[in-house]
This record gives C-alpha cells, sequence and structure tokens, in this order.
C-alpha cells in the first residue's frame, strides 16, 4: 500500500464528559477523494481539527508518506502538508488574494522586507493552476464566497499539501459554483493530492468520493468503496440502531392547536412558511444544516422579524411578539448553541434557570434567593442534573448538564409551547435518551413541543409529525408510516427550484 | 468532618482569589505604618478615605456600567460641569436649586450617553469618548474658561459633618457603595446587570429589555459622577474648568484593580472599593515619604500591572483545578 498519503491509528480524543474520538483508524490514498461521514456529533470535525493542529489527541498516532508526525498547530499542519478548508472560510478581507494566499509565510528579501514580485509570481502560479478566473492582486472582501474558497484551495497548490480536508464546502454554493468546486477537486485529485470529503449531501458524496468512512459516537463504523454501496448501506452504518426501541415516543394526545403560522416569509432566509402545533404533539422540523430551521424559529420567537405572514395564538391571531412578549405568551425556546444563546456562563444554575423569569421572582426589584433556591432543588430533581450546588459556575458543567438547565431555565416558567433546537447536539449518549424522554413527558404532560433535529433517527424517534425543510421552504410533511429515513432524505435532497412535496402520508 | 474542613477551606481560597486586591490593601498598609509613623494614624486614615471617595463615586457608578461590558469615560467631564453648574447656578436660583440642576445635569448626560450606546450600536468607548471632549468643552464655555468661587462660604461647611473620622464625603461614597453591592447581588436590575455583561444573546433571549436596560446603568453613572462633583465643589468652593480631568482613567484604573473585569460578567462593589482604597493608600503613603510625584506616577503603573498579572496567575490556576 505505498500510495497511502496519510494514515491515523487509534486516535482518542475526550472532552469532559463526552469521549468525542474512540480509536479512530483511517486512511487516505494520493489521488483519492476519502467522504468522512456521521451524524452531528459524531466525531468528524473532531477528527479534522485533530488533523489540522487544533485539537491534540490524548493517544494514537498519525502518519504522513510513512512519517509518523506530530501536529501542534495548524501551521505545523500546513508545513506538514496538511491543509484545512473551514466551512466558514479563514481570510482576511483587507487583503489581496496574494497576500491571503500565503498570510503567515510571506517571502522576504535579506532585509526581511517582504518580496511582493515573488508573492505576487507565485500565487499567479498557483491560481493559474487551479483555472481561477481571477488575479492575485484582486482585495478578497470583494470576491463572491466561491472564489473565496478558491482562494482557500490556492493554498493548497501554493504550499504543494499532500492532504485537503474539505469540511462542507458546498454549504454555501449554487448549483454552478459547485460544479466548478468539483471539477478544481478533480485536478487536485489529478495531481495526485489526496482529499478529505465531509459533507451531509449524499447526492455529492455518491458522485465524487472513491472510499466512504462512517463515523458514529466516536468510533469509525466502516470504510466502504463508494461504487459498492449505496445509500441505505450508508445510512444503516450511519444511524446504526433500531430506532423503535431507542427511542421513546409521547403517546399520542393531541388537544387544541397552541401555534399556526400562515405565509411565514423572511426576505433572505425562508418564505411561504406554514405550520401548526396542538398541544400534547410533538412536531419534527427536519432539514440540513442551513435550510433555515433555527431562523424560522427564531423569528416565530421574536428574535427576527418577519417580513410577512400572520401568526395565531391559541386561535387568536397575534402581531409578532419581541422575544419578552413570547416569554409571557407562554412560548420557550431552546436555543442551538447553549453557550453564545442559553446559558450565562459565569452564573450559577440558580441564577440562570431564573433568568428568564426575573418577574416572578422578584417584589418591587428585589429578588427572593429562597423561591429561586426552590425552583433550582426542583429542576435539578426532575432532570436529575448534576452539579455540585446553586452557585456553581455552569461553564464548569458537562454539555449534557448544561442542556438540561437551559430546559429547566425554560420549562420553570410553565410555557404552552416549547421549542427546541438541537436539544441532543454535542452531548454524550446517556443525557441524550434523558432528553428524548423528557420531550415526552413534555408533550404527555400537555405541550406543544417543536424539535428541530439535523439527526435523523432523533427526529424520526421523537415526533409525531415531520416538516422537512430544504432551502427556506417546507418541502415535505410525513405521518406515521410515512415518516421513513428515505422520504426524509428525498425530501430534504431535492432541488428547491422543484415543484414542493404536499402531504405525502 | 473532614468535609466540612475541606469545604470551609475551599470557600476562604476562592474568597481570595476573587478579593486578591484587600491582600494588597493590607500589604500596602503594613509597608507604608513601617515606612511612615504619620501613616498609621486615625486622622490620617480619615483623610485617605476622604480624599479617595470622589473617584471613589465615579468608581461605583463605573462598575455598574463596566459590569455590563460597557465603559464611561465622560464621568472626569460630567463631574466638572455639575460642579461649575452647582457653583455658577447659586446667584440666580438658590444653592439647592443649583445643587438640584447640577445633579440633573449628570443624570441627562448619562441617559444620553446610554440612550447613544443603546440605539445606535456604536461602541460606548466611541459614545463617551465623545462625551468627554464635548462635555469638557461644556465646562469650558460655561465657566468662560474661569474657576467658578462660590458667594456665600457656608457653602463649603455643607459636607463638614464627621461621624468620628469620617467624613460625611467618605460615608456618601462607602454608603453608595453598599447600596449598589445591594443592588447587584439582591435586585432583579443587579442580576440583569451580569447576565448582559456575561452573555448579551442569552439576556436578549431570555426576554430581558437590553437597551433600557443598558441606559438605565449609563443614568446611574451619570448621576454618580453628578454627585462626586457636587461634593467636589462643596469641599473646594470653587469650580475649575479642569476639575475631574484624567479623573475617568483613575477610576478605571481602580475598578479594573479591584478585579471586575472590562469585557464585563464579573466584578462587584467590594472588588472596586478595595480598588480606590488601594490606590488612595498609595498615594497617601508615598506622599508622606515625600517621593516625587513622577516616582508615584511609576510606582502607581508597576501596581496596576502587577495586579492584573497576579489576577490572571490567579484565574489560571482556578481554571486548572
Amino acid at each position: 500500500m505505498t500510495d497511502v498519503i496519510l494514515s491515523v491509528a487509534g486516535i482518542t480524543k475526550t472532552f469532559p464528559g463526552v469521549r468525542a474520538l474512540a480509536d479512530v483508524s483511517f486512511d487516505v490514498r494520493a489521488g483519492e477523494v476519502h467522504a468522512l461521514m456521521g451524524e452531528n456529533g459524531a466525531g468528524k470535525s473532531t477528527l479534522m481539527k485533530v488533523l489540522a493542529g487544533l485539537y491534540k489527541p490524548d493517544a494514537g498516532t498519525i502518519t504522513l508518506r510513512d512519517e509518523p508526525v506530530t501536529i501542534t498547530s495548524p501551521l505545523v499542519a500546513r508545513e506538514k502538508g496538511i491543509l484545512l478548508i473551514h466551512q466558514e472560510l479563514s481570510l482576511s478581507p483587507e487583503l489581496s488574494v496574494a497576500e491571503n494566499i500565503y498570510l503567515g509565510a510571506w517571502p522576504t528579501n535579506a532585509l526581511g522586507m517582504l518580496n511582493k514580485r515573488k508573492l505576487r509570481a507565485d500565487a499567479k502560479a498557483a491560481l493559474d493552476a487551479l483555472g481561477c478566473d481571477f488575479g492575485p492582486d484582486v482585495r478578497v472582501g470583494t470576491l463572491s464566497i466561491a472564489r473565496q474558497q478558491m482562494v482557500e484551495i490556492a493554498r493548497a497548490q501554493a504550499f504543494n499539501a499532500d492532504v485537503v480536508i474539505f469540511d462542507e464546502p458546498t454549504a454555501s454554493l449554487t448549483d454552478g459554483e459547485r460544479r466548478q468546486l468539483f471539477a478544481t477537486i478533480a485536478r487536485l485529485k489529478s495531481a495526485g493530492v489526496g482529499i478529505v470529503y465531509i459533507s451531509h449531501k449524499m447526492d455529492e458524496i455518491f458522485e465524487i468520493t472513491d472510499r466512504i468512512t462512517v463515523l458514529r459516537d466516536g468510533q469509525v463504523q466502516g470504510t466502504r468503496i463508494t461504487a459498492d454501496t449505496d445509500l441505505a448501506g450508508i445510512t444503516r452504518m450511519m444511524i446504526g440502531r433500531d430506532l423503535a426501541s431507542y427511542f421513546h415516543r409521547a403517546r399520542e394526545d393531541f388537544r387544541d392547536e397552541v401555534l399556526r403560522v400562515e405565509g411565514l416569509t423572511h426576505a433572505s432566509l425562508f418564505s411561504g412558511v406554514d405550520l401548526s402545533v396542538r398541544a400534547g404533539e410533538v412536531l419534527g422540523l427536519y432539514g440540513l444544516v442551513g435550510a433555515g430551521r433555527s431562523e424560522l424559529v427564531e423569528t416565530i420567537f421574536g428574535l427576527r422579524h418577519a417580513d410577512a405572514g400572520r401568526l395565531i395564538w391559541k386561535g387568536q391571531e397575534i402581531p409578532f411578539p419581541t422575544p419578552r412578549q413570547a416569554v409571557d405568551l407562554g412560548m420557550a425556546l431552546v436555543p442551538e448553541s447553549r453557550k453564545e444563546q442559553g446559558l450565562v456562563l459565569g452564573m450559577g444554575g440558580r441564577e440562570n434557570v431564573t433568568l428568564p423569569h426575573l418577574a416572578m421572582f422578584s417584589s418591587a426589584g428585589v429578588m427572593d434567593r429562597g423561591r429561586e433556591r426552590e425552583v433550582f432543588d426542583t429542576y435539578r430533581d426532575i432532570l436529575d442534573i448534576k452539579t455540585t450546588g446553586p452557585e456553581q459556575p455552569v461553564e464548569k458543567l458537562s454539555g449534557g448538564n448544561q442542556q438540561k438547565f437551559v430546559l429547566a431555565k425554560w420549562l420553570c416558567a410553565a410555557p404552552s409551547l416549547i421549542i427546541l433546537d438541537e436539544p441532543t447536539r454535542g452531548i454524550d449518549v446517556g443525557s441524550k435518551s434523558a432528553i428524548h424522554e423528557l420531550i415526552a413527558k413534555l408533550a404527555e404532560d400537555g405541550l406543544a413541543v417543536i424539535v428541530i433535529s439535523s439527526e435523523m433517527p432523533e427526529v424520526l424517534g421523537v415526533s409525531h409529525r415531520i416538516l422537512t425543510m430544504t432551502e427556506g421552504r417546507i418541502s415535505g410533511s410525513f405521518t406515521g408510516d410515512g415518516m421513513t429515513e428515505q422520504a426524509l432524505i428525498d425530501a430534504v435532497s431535492q432541488p428547491a427550484n422543484r415543484a414542493v412535496q404536499e402531504d405525502i402520508a | 468532618m473532614t468535609a466540612l474542613t475541606s469545604r470551609m477551606r475551599g470557600t476562604t481560597a476562592d474568597w481570595l482569589l476573587r478579593n486578591h486586591i484587600w491582600l494588597f490593601l493590607a500589604l500596602a498598609v503594613a509597608v507604608f505604618s513601617m515606612a511612615s509613623p504619620y501613616f498609621l494614624t486615625v486622622n490620617n486614615l480619615g483623610n485617605v478615605l476622604t480624599q479617595a471617595a470622589f473617584i471613589g463615586i465615579l468608581a461605583v457608578g463605573m462598575t455598574m456600567v463596566m459590569i455590563n461590558g460597557e465603559i464611561d469615560l465622560s464621568v472626569g467631564a460630567t463631574l466638572a460641569l455639575a460642579s461649575a453648574l452647582a457653583i455658577g447656578l447659586q446667584p440666580a436660583i438658590g444653592v439647592w436649586p443649583a445643587v438640584f440642576v447640577g445633579f440633573l445635569s449628570g443624570v441627562a448626560l448619562g441617559a444620553l450617553n446610554g440612550t447613544l450606546v443603546a440605539l445606535s450600536g456604536m461602541h460606548s468607548f466611541i459614545v463617551t469618548l465623545g462625551g468627554l471632549i464635548g462635555i469638557r468643552g461644556l465646562v469650558f464655555v460655561y465657566t468662560g474658561e474661569e474657576a467658578l468661587m462660590v458667594e456665600d462660604f457656608a457653602y463649603t461647611d455643607i459636607p463638614e459633618v464627621y461621624l468620628g473620622p469620617l467624613s460625611l464625603t467618605a460615608m456618601i461614597f462607602l454608603a453608595l457603595a453598599a447600596l449598589f453591592q445591594w443592588v447587584l447581588t439582591s435586585t432583579r436590575h443587579g442580576r440583569e446587570t451580569y447576565a448582559v455583561g456575561d452573555n448579551i444573546a442569552a439576556a436578549h433571549d431570555a426576554g430581558i429589555r437590553i437597551k433600557r436596560h443598558k441606559i438605565i446603568n449609563f443614568t446611574i453613572c451619570g448621576a454618580l459622577a453628578a454627585i462626586a462633583g457636587i461634593l467636589l465643589s462643596m469641599r473646594l468652593g470653587t469650580a475649575e474648568p479642569n476639575a475631574g480631568r484624567i479623573w475617568e482613567l483613575w477610576t478605571i484604573i481602580a475598578v479594573v484593580l479591584g478585579g471586575t473585569r472590562l469585557a464585563g460578567g464579573y466584578g462587584s462593589m467590594w472588588m472596586t472599593v478595595g480598588g480606590i482604597l488601594t490606590l488612595a493608600v498609595l498615594r497617601n503613603g508615598l506622599r508622606l515619604l515625600n517621593t516625587p510625584n513622577y516616582v508615584e506616577l511609576m510606582v502607581m503603573g508597576s501596581v496596576l500591572i502587577l495586579a492584573l498579572g497576579l489576577d490572571r496567575v490567579l484565574a489560571a490556576r482556578k481554571g486548572a483545578a
């Protein structure tokens, strides 16, 4: 196997409370496109960051061209010939294309001054090799996203990278730009570069990759030759467990409609969205990252302004609320990013739980710490939160326990509707099933629940009804036996310009 | 039993980690007590406290704004304006109405700062830097570039109330610090102050009205600057157009020295009181030792960096534990 360019063996990486990678081994050959697949939280991004020098693995070896290497920083990774192309591009918009390509490694002359001529010539050579239609002097901020991505790829060319890792490269590209990207990847491939390709889009994976390695819960499930496998096989490897027995779905006891939105539109993010949810019902919202799901619920909750549409709350049309009004109406939004939006990390559990309801826990502006303490104790017991006490800053807790505090924070005001955006992202399996049970219990207690998830088994396992969202539109609605993996994949992978599919079930 | 002692030890260590400034203060007091026989006297310490009170009152307001994640550079100029109005308006409208107008000027400027920050989205550093220059200009226009003298010197007797060695000014400072410490720990407004400073997105999602909240804290800061200005005018009997110049910097130094974070979300009034007293003791002690002015500045600059360095080291150790 002389053509193996990069191999990793036994990589393990543990974060507080989560085992992100467990004994991961795989290899990349020269001139191959190797897909890395798995659900969110399966460990793909951790593995990438280990390869790019952003994380230090706890154990394991990385071998590059038959030589063991230790990658301690992104700079070292680049020197060794590994280049990561991030989903969010990491360029300096005020600098020129040439300056960006060689960022951190600008050629200098004997006096330590920037050798502009060489910089420009080298950059031009790299751009030409990739067939770029722009020059080295353009300011990067004026380029389209697709061209900016080419600048990043030009770095691979310029530094003679052996391995290039693409993380969801087509997430923000148009169809034409995607074609160009694939042509560029083919060029790199024929030059003998090993490519690691990460994407959620199954059609792309089957179109351009040679082999597929599937990760689940931080472990390699297997490597397959793309030509010898199919969608169902890969999906089974990604999900890998018996859904029906694993998830706990709430008993069906639907009552009055709590929320209905009609024709909800936000100029650039989504348009014409209709949805409704009843008390006692769990509505799943499935779609790829970037489909507009989070933005949709943020608009309902008043964090974004709607451009058009109607909102009917418990049978009455109301104007779109501010977040404060949404809380007072009885809506709760558990956001996708716990740390950025959900918790005040420096505060203890007690203070985080009561934060949206300070009026409830104070009289004449003075806080009632005794009652706060009672609520804290109640939810710590109900949700089984592991913490040393009400004042322990939540930044010290594991992801699962943090998420439970976010839930406690919204549940303690007894809302009528709770929206959970990726409620189990990045938390360990044990806490995941605790949260799934809680979702079922909430619905059985008569709450209306909306669950957004990119994890197919989760959304299939907990929902009574599922809406799929594709590029800002509702692309399908499924209930009962109509809720299958294949149906959801078909609904989200169809291009948006095709006719919108209605009620398959 | 063992568990209990270890927990208690943990708490003491925690307290020291959070309030390292009081260790610094104790050290400074010990050193100056040995170096100068005049330092550790009731009279001298009473004076230290009175001298510290003016910047101290500014620092109380600054702490609120800084825990919020903002900064107010205009407090020195606001102090000068309130002081000038409190003295300059006396012949026209009488002593207490003039004092009241001086106070209102601080409230109004604070509210203006807060409104501009909240509504424009500009950083408070820029907004209040504008305030610093603009308000100072206003003071020069109003005073005609001359110091205003009080006509009736009974005005300067107002703060001459003592409780033992404690002057009325010092008492007002300590009372305000205690009041706002209570606001921070026990009221809804205080809770919101930390939440907004630590994670503004989470606070917004929780339904806290960020803009209104910030305007309130800038208004508090402006009002306290005006109170400091009025007390200063009473103490001096004059209003200098240059009064309070670079005091905003000493105020920020004291607050940061205490341990309140510039980034927001963390801090307390006790830390700020510790920072203020440390600065005042250093200044007083060095003067008793006849240290030249510029050496005094060098020492104080070094202490600031040392204290913050210690804070970083302790925070890193705590994070590792």
